[in-house]
């Protein structure tokens, strides 16, 4: 799987708040990296077609998913773009089969992941016949990964898929995202404010503040080693005169 | 009827029960797939003009169902804006089983669309926004996704509809009149009893939509819980 998204001059008022970003990624593993606030999960909407860019230009590989001049908008059905928000928004009405297999294309034409391969190594076989209310908080965190790469997406989008989970299945979650990225090398645009996450799953990291892009680079280029937690932002990337202050992680 | 006969249930009270239930049966089908999309439309979208159809929506939970009854007679009339051209189709509503239903379809309609919209709201669009991004068609969101979620609320609202629509008395009697036989209902019989000094039959005539509308409505209370969070 290759995906190069190309997000070009693109920007969003929502309210008082103003999303402009224009960048080019690689395929790989892609961190955003912001305090709360700072317009990750809309970058992440208007990826998906959840959201509606006022302007700009949105290309994956050669597709144009939205050219706000031509008035080019592809509606999130047609995009391919698997999404996994914070509060992942399983389908209460199914079971966890139900959910996997919600986007699976009915004729498995060959291509990585199957269905089968991804419930094995998310270990979801005890769990496919259990409600989703009686799953636990890292059984739901799989489920949903499940479901969004099922549906067989060019590019994965993770909104802080660890929030809310303790030390253990954090890392447990995190051991899975890196068996799939082994595995299939799903390209994937990662949301968190932990620099720890990211240090250890990412590619490169873009720094994003007050809905501006303020940094991007390898981890290394971003993150500084330190005790607790194992990684935080660099100091000085963490204040700017223009842009404020970030929260360290 | 004499005194002992108040007690037993006659062919006219049959007729009343039976047209009663049916009735609002039809009213609650007949409003079910607007009542959900109007409730849909109020818990999903902003648009001009939607706090007026709220308003409008509401209106029959407020207003005197006599008033009510008094616009569709109004409006169904053989002098109305919809009775003309209805007659001129040779299809009569006014003082027929067709206008009970008709009241009762307005009377319960708040009901349906309350109850659809708590639900559409308690399960907020994230489901179905996931949805979209598992490929799935607008049309297959809403069966597969957003009705299935909803139902409880749904059909919660659609029973509170039903238990308001049999006991509605003051928009049926007005649209449809209280033809023994014909159009009366449970209420309206029940208020015959009360005029013509049958009181014992009125009681037991009340009896009986206790009963439905107790049963109606812990039913829908029950489903409205279970869909909150």
């Amino acid at each position: 799987m290759t995906s190069r998204l190309v997000l070009r001059q693109v920007e969003i008022a929502l309210g008082a708040f103003h999303l402009a970003i224009d960048v080019e990624l690689q395929p790989g593993c892609v961190g955003v990296f912001g305090p709360s606030g700072a317009g990750k999960t809309t970058l992440l909407e208007i990826i998906t077609g959840l959201r509606r860019a006022r302007k700009g230009h949105i290309a994956l590989d050669d597709a144009v998913l939205t050219d706000v001049e031509s008035r080019k908008w592809i509606p999130p059905h047609l995009r391919r773009i698997g999404y996994v928000p914070q509060d992942l928004a399983l389908f209460p009405h199914l079971n966890v089969r139900g959910n996997i297999l919600y986007g699976a294309p009915k004729s498995n034409n060959g291509t990585e992941p199957s269905v089968d391969s991804l419930i094995e190594i998310l270990d979801l076989g005890p769990l496919l016949d259990r409600r989703i209310a009686g799953l636990s908080g890292g059984e739901r965190q799989r489920v949903a990964l499940a479901r969004a790469l099922s549906a067989k997406p060019r590019l994965l989008l993770l909104d802080e898929p660890l929030t809310g989970l303790d030390q253990d299945r954090k890392d447990s979650v995190l051991e899975y995202l890196r068996q799939l990225r082994r595995r299939w090398a799903v390209p994937m645009i990662y949301i968190s404010h932990q620099a720890d996450e990211m240090a250890d799953l990412c590619d490169e990291i873009l720094v994003i503040r007050d809905g501006k892009l303020a940094a991007r680079g390898r981890p290394g280029d971003i993150f500084e080693p330190a005790e607790r937690p194992a990684w935080r932002l660099k100091r000085a990337l963490c204040v700017s005169p223009e842009q404020g202050h970030v929260e360290e992680a | 009827m004499d005194s002992s006969s108040d007690l037993q249930l006659t062919a006219s009270d049959t007729h009343a029960i039976v047209l009663t239930l049916v009735s609002a049966l039809l009213a609650v089908l007949v409003d079910l797939a607007p009542g959900v999309a109007v409730a849909w439309l109020l818990a999903r979208k902003q648009w001009p003009g939607k706090s007026v159809v709220e308003t409008l929506v509401a209106l029959p939970l407020v207003l005197p169902p006599v008033a009510t009854g008094l616009l569709l007679l109004d409006l169904l009339g053989r002098n109305g804006l919809l009775g003309g051209a209805l007659e001129a189709l040779a299809f009569e509503i006014v003082f027929t089983w067709k206008a009970v239903a008709v009241a009762m379809a307005v009377m319960s309609f708040p009901f349906i669309v309350r109850g659809a919209r708590i639900a559409f709201e308690a399960a907020g669009d994230r489901p179905e926004q996931v949805a979209a991004t598992l490929g799935a068609s607008p049309l297959r969101v809403l069966f597969s996704v957003t009705l299935p979620i909803a139902w409880r609320g749904i059909t919660a609202g659609a029973v509170m509809a039903y238990a308001r629509a049999l006991g509605e008395f003051g928009a049926v009697v007005l649209v449809a009149g209280n033809i023994p036989g014909v159009t009366a209902t449970i209420s309206t019989t029940m208020y015959n009893d009360i005029l013509t000094g049958h009181d014992q039959h009125a009681l037991l005539l009340a009896a009986i939509s206790i009963v439905l509308a107790f049963a109606l409505i812990l039913t829908g209370e029950q489903l409205l819980r279970r869909t909150l969070p």
